[in-house]
């Protein structure tokens, strides 16, 4: 697996920490996840409130990678700014660039998008930035200095799954030393695994753990299934075909009419 | 002198924003600063005065996807 930005993962899950039934079932799911990265956010907080803190102590016991979001954000300057923020309360420079261009689908507005990630690398940042299968906005964002494309599935928290197989298999195909991440959209495992014999390097979740029945026990089915995709594709898959092929020999088939 | 917090208008005596933090609330809090819309570094914060109408976002971790 490439290094992210010089990190070496040993985890190729990143997984969210929004909408868990608890804490507890927080910390539990990161474990049976094996996850090696954490997506964080900012948000306001109020005056003698101490809740921030509160749940900067948990995540940062999940001992993880933390990568801050700018979630929410709808143009160039509050991206940079939230980025800004982010950077001084959790003492990373990485960051997730979400610029967000649609209310309905939350699908990233892809010109935004390269005019921040511009920015925030000439200002030090190291960009995870969120964005469509694009091959033509990929490249921009590679030209603006990302080392990292993180292309969505599918809408954010919509399990759709990955909706555009074909224009995730080109993009691949254009960055093969890209680090690229299925970022949003995936609903089940076999999704996350679809994705990682398609190649990619890692899958960001959230929503499908945190809003299963049993989010650890989710957490724990995406864990193999990106382990099952990774060996599947470490392991050379047959060609597809057309038309049939015997798997047993047809020499020394008996001669029964 | 009234000020817009997080999107709610306040009351604050301090003249500048590290004193005004302390006296809102956040002393010490693990929090991220911005003054009508640009973003101001802990080290700024006692150089940064607040005027009338100033609006302070004070933002602090939180769950995230």
């Amino acid at each position: 697996m490439p290094g992210f930005y010089g990190v070496d993962l040993t985890s190729r899950l990143m997984l969210g920490t929004a909408q868990y039934p608890s804490p507890a079932i927080l910390a539990a799911a990161f474990r049976a996840s094996a996850a090696g990265v954490a997506t964080v956010s900012l948000r306001r907080e109020s005056g003698g409130s101490r809740a921030g803190e509160d749940f900067w102590t948990i995540v940062r016991d999940l001992g993880v990678r933390v990568l801050p979001n700018t979630a929410g954000c709808h143009s160039v300057k509050e991206a940079v700014t939230t980025a800004h923020m982010a950077r001084e309360v959790f003492g990373t420079a990485w960051i997730k660039l979400e610029v967000i261009g649609h209310s309905d689908t939350l699908q990233p507005d892809p010109f935004a998008l390269v005019e921040a990630a511009r920015i925030l690398v000439a200002d030090g940042f190291e960009v995870f930035p969120y964005t469509t299968e694009d091959l033509v906005v990929a490249d921009r964002l590679v030209d603006a200095g990302c080392r990292v494309l993180m292309p969505w599935g599918a809408p954010i928290g919509s399990g759709l799954g990955l909706v555009n197989p074909y224009g995730l298999r080109a993009l691949r195909a254009r960055f093969p030393d890209v680090p690229l991440v299925i970022d949003a959209g995936l609903g089940l495992p076999s999704q996350a695994a679809a994705a990682m014999e398609m190649g990619y390097d890692a899958v960001l979740l959230n929503t499908a753990v945190a809003r299963a029945g049993d989010p650890v026990a989710m957490a724990r089915a995406f864990a193999r299934a990106i382990e099952a995709g990774a060996l599947a594709r470490a392991a050379d898959p047959m060609e597809p075909r057309d038309m049939a092929a015997a798997s047993t020999p047809e020499i020394g088939r008996a001669f029964l009419e | 002198m009234k000020i817009v917090l997080n999107g709610e208008p306040r009351e604050v005596r301090a003249p500048s924003l590290h004193e005004a933090l302390s006296e809102l609330g956040f002393g010490g809090a693990a929090v991220a600063t911005a003054v009508n819309g640009s973003f101001v570094p802990a080290p700024s914060r006692v150089a940064t005065p607040l005027a009338e109408g100033d609006r302070v976002e004070v933002l602090a971790p939180r769950q995230g996807g």
